[in-house]
């Protein structure tokens, strides 16, 4: 549970407080409601360029991070397909200085061709050495495209590749920034040895003359229903082979959102968790397997993926993930199972809360899911969940139609057969 | 009207606070300390283990040991202990580094009398299963050769292995070594270590008197010593030879670069100092490494330096990856930032921007109860106290340019680091 009290200035910017005086620090969390989904299919990989961007010099400040680091302050960002959230964590003496560098890149950037010039370079390199230079890098590079036709999140949050990146230009960045960073499309979250009034008082101090402009409209093309299974395998310079099964499912909000996530927890939570207990460890067969959703706030995915041992070839390796997704499908399963996976659910949570930071990071996310407070009934969507809705659930999401396999095949083996 | 272009005034940071742990020694030699915060109902529970070397250093069998602890005990196979904790919401971890092995369990106040009893059985009755040996030897094996292809894992590799050789330090996997493992070994490697004796328990979180009087029971009179434990041995260095290592990868994208020495560690009393000076050449994203070779030349995404504390030596690492023709171009800038560090003082306000950096960052590191308990982990295990964090911040309050160009001199020579490089070397 976290308390927090929140304010919305005349521009539209909203401005939730959490108070905890146990720590000396304070946290300032900005998420824009922006991200890889608002981006032109030719322009992917903008949002997240962008994001490097913001720290290049606002308008009045030319440098963002060293003022801060002066006053012992850290700061961070990052971009996901949905938002762009951006962090700093400071003595709580010197909580005006994060207002200060926070108001001045809201209201404006220097938009220095220098600073563009060189994260195209540095955002490049990311690129590499996150997606191309490391073995399976290129995975969602290739999931994406493969599970989603029509909604933007068939690219991934760096981009479809590494051209559009290079070749932005200072009309792109300009034009991005005056439609999404406007304080009506903005959350900001303060939280720590802070007091509500104090907060309330340096936000209209800073943040209150940001001109108010328009939040922008999102009108983003719906996936629609896939009809027949999905496939893709490539013979890759990886040593291992690898499997990834890749099923649509509900969005962040939607009411079965944690049935599916559930899901995935009886698969792969923890050394207890049914793949891993039937593939890795009853018998010899993966070496490592797993199963995740992504916490996308449309409509999401739910994959399943594992690397299977050499004696086991790929077909039989498809086969047995199967098998423990149609045993999900045919037999209900036991009620201490599922309160297994809700204790975890309820420790974890409890354990998110240790940190300031995290806490304002949750209040800002959910806000942007509609409204803080589903972060303080999160809990409760889950412990409401029968082994009932669990079948379901697997019913409705484990069936080939609604499936995309991508397959590594390790190249010494494509000789071999 | 608001003149955006002044920052606002500044404050001092004030010195991080440390909470002081309650000590108790149980009869049977376990050394525990008590850090208590009733804020959030959670327990962490981290029992250490010295490392006992005694015959070969360099085998995987420490590692193997800590990572199958959880694998079964007399009376309770792998999948029943993992059903166990998993149930009740808990968290149970081996962690393994140069010098302890640990056991810590995470869990809910109200959930602890029923997983304690699991973590008593592992450090009393642990079996070892062939079978599951078996899994583990298959399986990391598996995960190596996918390690391998990854630039950055075979320079990290390269460099443990160059820096520290045959000790306890350089040990590196291979499926040779894999195959090497034998049950005996791993069997007479845990009785010798988990040991109370050789046991420090450091309990964080809402410590009340039930949880303490639950964890005499299980773990005083109910754990015995049932071996000697053996003297610290001093683990034998190789003499160090700073030399160049390329491995050429022809496809390569981008190139590992890791640099480094063997080092003063914690207890040396330029050790603060020595880590003022990383902070500003590469630990941090204003630090002149990040500046010249991210922000002005954008060769890589990230570029940083840093001094690790072991507890018979220390090491100092500079580590990046550098798009595959920045090869060349990356090394002669970190050698030019080298010479600046020895030849230049450094500004005023590049020193107050460190130090005020230093002392936020430190301040920023206590978020929670268990954050204490790390901080006093740190100085403990190297034989300091709690004091070591108050010299500290003395140190960074007060060090000055020149003491900055003098550690320079004496501690950061660029011709004196072993160079590894994975990749191309244009």
């Amino acid at each position: 549970m976290i308390n927090y009290q929140r304010f919305t200035l005349d521009n539209g910017l909203r401005v939730l407080v959490h108070e905890d005086h146990t720590t000396a620090m304070a946290c300032v969390n900005i998420l824009y409601d922006v991200g890889a989904r608002d981006e032109s299919p030719d322009k992917t990989g903008f949002a997240h360029l962008f994001e490097h961007l913001m720290f290049g010099g606002s308008v009045n400040i030319p440098n963002y991070d060293t003022p801060l680091q002066e006053v012992g302050g850290e700061n961070n960002a990052f971009t996901s397909n949905d938002i762009t959230n951006y962090y700093i964590t400071l003595p709580s003496a010197n909580l005006e200085t994060a207002f200060w560098l926070e108001s001045d890149r809201m209201l404006s950037l220097a938009f220095s061709e220098q600073s563009l010039e060189v994260q195209r370079n540095v955002v490049c390199e990311e690129f590499k050495q996150r997606y191309l230079n490391q073995p399976y890098g290129d995975v969602w590079l290739r999931l994406r495209p493969l599970a989603y036709k029509e909604h933007p999140y068939r690219w991934a949050t760096i981009g479809k590749e590494l051209r559009p990146i290079e070749e932005a230009t200072m009309e792109d960045v300009k034009a991005f920034f005056f439609k999404h960073y406007v304080p009506s499309n903005a959350i900001m979250v303060v939280a720590g040895d802070v007091t509500f009034d104090q907060v309330k008082a340096l936000a209209e101090k800073w943040f209150a003359n940001i001109p108010m402009r328009p939040k922008p409209e999102r009108r983003l093309p719906q996936e629609p229903k896939q009809l027949a299974p999905r496939r893709e395998e490539v013979y890759a310079d990886v040593p291992v082979n690898s499997i990834y099964i890749a099923f649509h499912g509900p969005g962040r909000i939607q009411s079965d959102y944690p049935v599916m996530d559930l899901l995935s927890d009886i698969l792969s939570r923890g050394s207890s968790s049914r793949l891993y207990r039937a593939l890795v460890k009853d018998q010899p067969l993966f070496s490592e397997v797993n199963a995740y959703v992504c916490g996308a706030i449309d409509p999401n995915l739910i994959v399943v993926e594992g690397k299977p041992l050499p004696h086991v070839d790929m077909a039989e390796a498809e086969k047995l993930l199967w098998n423990q997704l149609e045993i999900l499908k045919s037999e209900m399963m036991k009620e201490t199972e599922l309160q297994k996976v809700k204790n975890k659910i309820e420790s974890t949570m409890v354990f998110a809360e240790l940190s300031i930071l995290d806490r304002a990071m949750n209040l800002a996310f959910f806000e942007a899911l509609g409204n803080a407070d589903l972060y303080n009934q999160e809990v409760d969507r889950y412990l409401v969940i029968t082994s009932s809705d669990i079948q379901r659930m697997a019913q409705e999401i484990f069936i080939p139609e609604n499936s995309s396999t991508l397959i590594y095949y390790a190249k010494e083996q494509k000789h071999a057969e | 009207m608001l003149n955006r272009t002044v920052a606002p005034p500044h404050h001092d940071i004030q010195d991080i606070t440390l909470i002081r742990p309650d000590e108790v020694v149980f009869g049977n030699g376990l050394k525990v300390f008590i850090f208590s915060a009733p804020t959030q109902e959670l327990v962490k529970a981290e029992f250490i283990f010295r490392n006992i070397f005694d015959g070969s250093e360099n085998s995987l069998i420490h590692t193997c040991t800590s990572h199958m602890l959880k694998e079964g005990t007399k009376t309770r196979t792998s999948t029943q202990i993992a059903e166990e904790i998993d149930f009740y919401g808990a968290y149970l971890m081996p962690e393994y580094s140069f010098d302890q092995t640990a056991l810590t369990l995470y869990s809910l106040n109200k959930h602890l009398s029923a997983v304690l009893p699991v973590v008593h059985d592992i450090l009393n009755n642990a079996s070892f299963p062939e079978a599951e040996l078996e899994t583990y030897i298959r399986n990391n094996k598996q995960t190596l050769q996918i390690s391998l292809q990854k630039n950055d894992y075979v320079a990290r590799r390269l460099f443990f292995k160059n820096l520290f050789g045959g000790s306890r330090y350089g040990v590196i996997p291979t499926e040779e070594a894999y195959d090497n493992l034998k049950r005996e070994d791993i069997v007479a490697l845990y009785h010798k270590q988990v040991q109370p004796q050789n046991c420090t328990l450091i309990l964080s979180g809402n410590i009340t008197g039930e949880v303490l009087k639950q964890i005499q029971e299980l773990f005083d009179i109910q754990w015995q010593n049932t071996a000697e434990v053996n003297r610290v041995v001093t683990p034998e260095f190789p003499v160090f030879v700073p030399t160049t290592v390329v491995e050429e990868r022809p496809d390569a994208l981008q190139s590992a670069i890791r640099l480094g020495m063997p080092a003063i560690n914690r207890v040396h009393l330029d050790f603060p100092a020595v880590q003022f000076v990383s902070t500003l050449l590469g630990g941090y994203f204003g630090s002149r490494l990040m500046q010249n070779i991210r922000e002005e030349k954008g060769f890589t995404y990230s570029i940083g330096s840093a001094f690790a504390s072991l507890q018979h030596t220390g090491l100092f690492t500079i580590a990046t990856e550098v798009g595959a023709e920045s090869t060349q171009a990356t090394l002669a800038e970190i050698e030019k930032e080298f010479n600046i560090l020895r030849e230049t003082q450094a500004s005023d306000q590049e020193m107050t921007l460190v130090k005020n950096y230093m002392l936020g960052s430190i301040l920023g590191t206590i978020e929670s109860i268990f954050s204490h308990a790390d901080k006093f982990k740190a100085v403990y295990f190297c034989g300091l106290d709690l004091s070591y964090y108050k010299r500290y911040n003395e140190i960074v309050r007060n060090i000055t340019a020149t003491d900055v160009q003098q550690i320079a001199n004496t501690y950061f020579d660029y011709d004196n680091l072993l160079k590894i490089v994975v990749g191309k070397i244009n």
